[in-house]
This record gives C-alpha cells, structure tokens and sequence, in this order.
C-alpha cells in the first residue's frame, strides 16, 4: 500500500468494519434497516432495541478497547525498543486479571470488579515502577522488564490461587472467560467508564507523537538529540499502561491484539511513531469490532475473544516473522 | 587558550561512575574548525570523559563548558543546540528512513508537540546532499551498509545545527574505503566550521584528521597539543604499553605500527622503536 493511499483505504477499512459490527449477530440486521434505525425510523421497535442498546455500545466499546490495545502496544514497542513487546509486558493484564477475578470471587457487582480490575492494573505498574527504582533506577529498561516478568508472575500465581478458590459451578466460569476477555453484554455505562481513562491515556500519546519515535533509538542518543528521554519514557509508560488498564479491566484479557497489530500498521508506515500511531489506532479498532461480531456470530454460544485474537494473531505473527526484516532490523 | 570562547571546554574535570574516579585533572578546549582526537587504550575511561563531556553523566569534579555557559546551567535541548553527538554504531530495532533519521536533529529546536515540517525536511535534505548521499534519504537504514549508516549519522549531526560534534569512534566497525569516506566526512565538517571531537582508535587516523591530540592514560592525560607534537613513538610507547615505531611517510603522513609478528620474537626496546622520532 502506498503511503498516499493508505489514510483513505484505512478510513474506508474502519467505516466497513463499524458497519459490519452494526449489522452482524445473532439477531441481523440489513445495511437497510441500520441506517433507517440511525436516522430515527427503525423498521421495528425490536431493531432500535437492538441497535442502540445492545450492538452500538458493543462496536463503540470493541473500537475503543482495539484501538487502545494496538496504540499502547505501539507505545511500548518503541519505547522498550523492541519490536516483540505486548502491552502486558510489565504485568498489567495480569495485575488487572487479579483484581478482577478478586472481584468475581467476592460476589461485587460488574462496576466495582471493573474498579478492581482498573485499580490492581495500575497498583501493578506502580509496584513495578517502585521495585525498579529501588533496585536500580527507572534507566535501565532490562530491569524495569524483568521487575515487570516478576510481578506478573506472582500475580499469576494469585489468579491461580483465586480460581481454586472459586465456586466451580458460578464463579470459575465467570472467571474463566472474563480472562479470556469478552464484550458479552456490554453496556452504554461501561462505555462510559472506561472512555475518561483511555482518552486521559491516549491524548500525551498523540500530543507528543513525534517525540515518542526518538526514544527507539535508545536513551544517550535520544538526550543527546535534545530529549528529555528518562522523564518522556516514564510518561509513554504511565498513558499506556492506563489505556491498557481500563481496556482490560472492561473486557477482560484480549491478547495478540496490542503485539499484532503495531507490526501491521508498521508494514504501512514503517517506524514513525507519528504515522505509526493514528493507522494503529484504525486498525486496533477496524479489528477488534470484526473479532466481536465473530465472536457473537459464529457459533450458538458467545466465543471468547481472546480465543478468536490468538487464533488469528499467531499465524499472522509468524507470517511476518518469516517476512522479516522490513518493520525491524535483524 | 587566548580571548576565544572554546565551543566544548572541560576545566579540572574529573569523570568516573559509582563515586570511582577513571580521570582527574583533565582540562580541554575544542575550537571553531577543528579537529581534536583522543587517543587511548581501552577502559581508560574515554567514553566516560565522552559522556560526562555530553551531559549524559554528572562530572565527579571541575566543570564543563559548551560555548562558554556551564553544561550543568542547560537543559537537555541547550546542549544538543550546541553539541551532536554521532554514535559509534546504530543501534535501533526498527527500520528508519534515513531521512527520518536525519530529521531528528531538528528535535532539539521543536516544541515538544510539534513535528518537522517544510523547513525541517529541506534541513535534512541539505545535510544528505552535502555530504554526497541525498539519494540515501529514503532508503531504510537496513538496507544500508555500516558506511552509509555511519554517513547519515553524520548528515543528523549537520541537520541539528551544532556548532560542535562528538563522534565515538565512528569508523571503528568499517571497511577500509568506507573509514576513508567517512574521515573524508569528518574534515568537511571542520572545513565548515564546526569543531569536532574524535575518539579514535587508529593513531594513524588521529594523525591524519586530528588538528590537536588529547592522549589519555589511566588516571588522567599524558598529553595535549598539536598532534604531530603530541604522538611521539615514545608517549605512544607508553600509552599502549607496547613497542610503538612512528614513520613519516611521503606526503608527510604519519604511520605508528606495533612489532610486527613476523619479526624476531625478542623483546623490543621502547628505545629501538623510537629511533625515527
């Protein structure tokens, strides 16, 4: 694709996708009836029930989560410098994943298990961050990676802890597929509640975009380039690991999405995070909406979409594995 | 030194890291136009004097100045106006454009939102045509050789617009024509103007580009001043601990050579190696 195409091609993409989430699932509706609904005509009270409180919410917040997913991935891809990184790698969905599951084993309500699942993501980085400093200082991005392994290990083993826990018949399904992430009954107020923190995480993210692409080149090349790169990494940090964090704890864990997707977008843009960034956010979203109308589409029971990313993600990945060499250098 | 502000100056400066001092004592000044090589053996702490003379690292003692302001008074983005730094290799996973490499040094003069534009581009673009590559510009650097690489790195440093330049054995990883190029590169920044800091290995290299040498031994420097003053077979003797023989050849050149393997095996007087100087 050429560079001057792509914005219009990913533009069209992303309407596609949008109008296919609206119209895919269990209950179909026509590009017909979609657009009468939209314009206040539905052809049926059934479809203004179903499009307005069941399928929007669930396109608007599956677009949101991709996008987020795939802008965080990029973020830390570059500036961990390495093209391998997910947005987990420093234990966020892991740490999300416990407090959550925490949640699902107390018996609270969907709201505060997002809470939870929010709060124990960020308390994860913040941990990591903490240990970190203490036993090296934030500099050295190996160690802060490898504090992150550890942390998400433990919280792992607490996830671990917590299903063993759980009722088997009510509670362990329940945990079973919010870690396998779903959009399954989403609501407009969840929308809601996860849109103040993605967008407070997104925005540092495309006001300092440019900037952001420096830090690949490592840290005394960076400042020697006039960039503030300790201070700058730490924010991309902190706005990623929020966006990831109230992604995850409205959806669950959806991996592949957030590793994948920066790579595609980088066979289109190449390494600027600048361009990098705006064709991510398209394609995250473009992706996760057609990975959620699958997920309701394809078979009787709701699939999870963690299932459905990976499925998709791993052969994809070693497609570009084996194509090499065009998005990162050997 | 004169009444001339020098654009990179180090006064008693002591550079080392954990506390552990590597060199005290070191005092330098790099002028408009020229070319100032140091030469030692490895682990005497150039790269840490390298550092410390970017701002990447605290100085342990004395002070540095960049065109007469103390480094400690400028912010990140002062000192890349006024010092480019070109690394010995490049070490990013990604595949850059060059020319989005070379448009990074206009970081230094943008707002922290804003992105090169126009004036930027033609910057970067200019600084590839001067040094002959403008065709590299939107090649992916892994498609370039280490030469080229080292070219656009080059080109980065004239598009950041300081007056002076620090390169970390830039020719250490290149072929031999690529290491001529490259040299050649060097002395057409010094014929523009800008003052270059060269960290070499090659002491015929030092020999050939360096307008003044800085020889450092453990501890602090042996030696300062014009280079061909400077590099006598004896002080090389001594810096690298072995039998160091200095010829002039045609032309005026300086050639240093070790012993070579396919001599006598006996030892080599420090005193027989110096019979040319």
């Amino acid at each position: 694709m050429s560079e001057r195409a792509a914005p219009p091609l990913l533009a069209l993409g992303l309407a596609g996708a949008l109008a296919a989430g609206a119209m895919l699932g269990p209950y179909p509706l026509s590009p017909v009836d979609v657009a009468d609904t939209l314009i206040g005509r539905p052809p049926d009270p059934q479809a203004a029930i179903v499009l307005w409180n069941i399928r929007l919410p669930r396109v608007v917040a599956a677009a949101l989560i991709g996008a987020a997913l795939a802008a965080a991935g990029a973020a830390y891809q570059t500036v961990f410098r390495n093209p391998l990184v997910a947005p987990d790698i420093l234990g966020v969905s892991q740490g999300a994943g416990l407090g959550a599951v925490l949640g699902i084993l107390l018996g609270l309500p969907v709201l505060a298990i997002q809470l939870m699942g929010f709060a124990f993501g960020i308390g994860t980085i913040g941990l990591v961050m903490a240990i970190a400093l203490a036993l090296r200082g934030l500099g050295q991005v190996l160690v802060v990676v490898l504090c992150g392994m550890a942390v998400a290990a433990l919280a792992g083993a607490g996830i671990s802890l917590v299903k063993l826990m759980a009722d088997p018949d009510d509670q362990l399904p329940a945990i079973t597929f919010w870690l396998m992430g779903s959009l399954a009954g989403i609501k407009q107020a969840d929308v809601a509640a996860a849109l103040p923190a993605i967008v407070a995480g997104l925005l540092p993210l495309i006001a300092l975009r440019w900037r952001i692409g420096l830090l690949a080149l490592g840290d005394d090349e960076a400042r020697t380039l006039g960039v503030e790169a300790g201070r700058l990494r730490l924010l991309v940090i902190l706005s990623a690991t929020l966006v990831t964090a109230a992604a995850v704890s409205v959806a669950g864990v959806i991996g592949w999405v957030g590793l994948m997707v920066p790579h595609m977008a980088r066979l289109i843009t190449g390494p600027r995070f600048d361009r990098l960034l705006p064709v991510a956010l398209a394609m995250g979203a473009a992706l996760m909406v057609l990975v959620d109308a699958a997920a309701r589409s394809i078979a009787q029971q709701e699939v999870p979409l963690g299932i459905l990313t990976a499925v998709l993600g791993g052969p994809l990945f070693l497609w570009l594995l084996a194509r090499g060499g065009r998005t990162w250098a050997e | 030194m004169g009444r001339v502000t020098p654009l990179v100056e180090a006064r008693g400066l002591a550079v080392g890291h954990g506390g552990r001092v590597l060199l005290e004592e070191v005092g330098l000044g790099l002028h408009r136009g020229r070319i100032l090589c140091l030469l030692g053996p490895n682990g005497v702490g150039k790269t840490t004097l390298f550092r410390t003379l970017l701002g990447l690292m605290p100085p342990l003692g004395g002070a540095v100045f960049l065109g007469g302001h103390p480094l400690s008074d400028l912010s990140r983005a002062e000192i890349a106006q006024r010092l480019a730094y070109v690394p010995q290799t490049l070490t990013t996973p990604f595949a850059w454009r060059a020319l989005d490499l070379v448009l990074m040094g206009a970081a230094a003069r943008l707002g922290p939102f804003a992105r090169p534009g126009r004036a930027e581009i033609a910057r970067a673009e200019a600084a590839l045509a001067l040094l002959g590559i403008d065709d590299l510009g939107p090649v992916e650097i892994t498609r370039l050789s280490g030469g080229q690489r080292q070219m656009v790195l080059i080109a980065r440093a004239i598009a950041q617009g300081a007056e002076a330049v620090a390169m970390d054995e830039p020719t250490a990883s290149l072929d031999f024509a690529n290491r001529i190029r490259v040299g050649k590169a060097i002395q057409g920044l010094a014929a523009r103007g800008i003052g270059v800091l060269l960290c070499t290995h090659d002491p015929d290299q030092a020999a050939d580009l360096g307008d003044e040498a800085v020889l450092i031994e453990p501890g602090g420097i042996l030696a300062a001043g014009p280079a061909a003053e400077v590099m006598t077979a004896a002080r090389m003797t001594r810096l690298y601990d072995i039998p160091v023989r200095r010829d002039a050849l045609p032309g005026g050149r300086l050639h240093f050579s070790g012993p070579s393997g396919r001599e006598d095996q006996g030892p080599v007087t420090g005193a027989a190696a110096g019979q040319n100087v």
